[in-house]
């Protein structure tokens, strides 16, 4: 029985044959955000086993996570999570058909940078205003 | 032009093929997992925020709290459902020899399950008053 043998396909360029743009670099970010925040579940996850485990434990954690490198840790993860999370949307926009032509992309890429950088200064604002 | 001489139709030869076997099932799971992190993400920086430097009790009472603690699990096990679909496609974007590509996979879902085991447990175990 004869097989169809695939026809040669044309490769696609790869990252470095682009000159460097919003979009792209927002496409990245999501890519390193989703990464980012993989990795930090185990953070999230030694968290609560720490309190699961008790008093001792949970405080040890909370000493870690108000260290400097602590904060910055956490810092980056809210960063991270804000990120990902409004380029998602921008993703929704996308699978409903939309928002492809592109002075939108642009503007969306935009958009998802300044917003996610306001809801993280937003969110560190409460947090040392509150304790 | 391909000729189409064998005798299975062009949608036989291409199930089951392509790097992740069943993209569009992941393709949507993905996306449904991203709506449901949406709001459980939201929820979950609210209540991290609101346990910022509480003590241990008052933190406990906070996180054991019926509706927190649900949503909490939820919230994990979204993420991990979702960041596994998510870090196989970026598997399958990189690893291109079959075997080490099987291993990370692997690796990749052992991962997620172990990260959503520990974390259900120890919300579990708050929540009963281990
Ligand atoms: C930190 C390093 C890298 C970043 C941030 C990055 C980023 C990206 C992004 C954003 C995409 C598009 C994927 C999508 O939107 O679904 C992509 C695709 C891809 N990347 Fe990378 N990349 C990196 C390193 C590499 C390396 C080291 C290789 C291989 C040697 C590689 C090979 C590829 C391939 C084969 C694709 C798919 C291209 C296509 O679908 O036509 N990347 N990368
Ligand atoms: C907060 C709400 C979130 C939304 C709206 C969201 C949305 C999305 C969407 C739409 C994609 C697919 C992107 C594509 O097809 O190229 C994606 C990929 C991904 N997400 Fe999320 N996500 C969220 C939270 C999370 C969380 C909490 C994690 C990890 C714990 C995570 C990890 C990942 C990873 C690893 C990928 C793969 C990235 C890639 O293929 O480039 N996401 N996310």
């Amino acid at each position: 029985m004869a097989e169809v043998k695939p026809a040669a396909r044309p490769l696609s360029p790869h990252l470095q044959i682009y000159r460097w743009s919003w979009t792209m670099a927002m496409s990245v970010a999501h890519r390193v955000t989703g990464t980012g925040l993989y990795l930090g579940t185990v953070l999230i996850a030694a968290w609560l086993v720490a309190a699961a485990s008790g008093p001792a434990a949970f405080d040890t954690a909370q000493w870690i996570a108000g260290s400097i490198l602590g904060r910055l840790v956490l810092f980056l993860y809210s960063f991270s999570l804000m990120h990902h999370m409004v380029g998602g949307l921008r993703h929704f926009v996308w699978d409903m058909g939309k928002g492809y032509e592109p002075q939108t992309r642009m503007a969306m890429a935009k958009f998802t940078l300044v917003i996610s950088t306001a809801l993280t200064v937003l969110i560190w604002i409460v947090v040392l205003a509150t304790r | 032009m391909q000729s189409n001489s064998s005798m299975r139709t062009p949608l036989g030869r291409v199930r089951g093929l392509g790097s992740a076997k069943s993209g569009t099932g992941h393709f949507w799971l993905q996306r449904l997992t991203a709506v449901a992190n949406v709001i459980l993400t939201v929820i979950f920086v609210f209540v991290v925020v609101a346990l910022v430097g509480k003590p241990y009790p008052a933190a406990m009472a906070l996180l054991t709290q019926p509706c927190v603690a649900i949503l909490m699990l939820l919230f994990i096990l979204s993420a991990c459902v979702h960041m596994r679909i998510g870090m196989q496609v970026i598997i399958e974007d990189y690893v291109h020899e079959e075997g080490v590509k099987i291993l990370a996979v692997m690796a990749n879902t052992f991962f997620a399950i172990a990260v959503g085991a520990a974390s259900v447990y120890a919300v579990l175990k708050l929540s009963f008053g281990g």
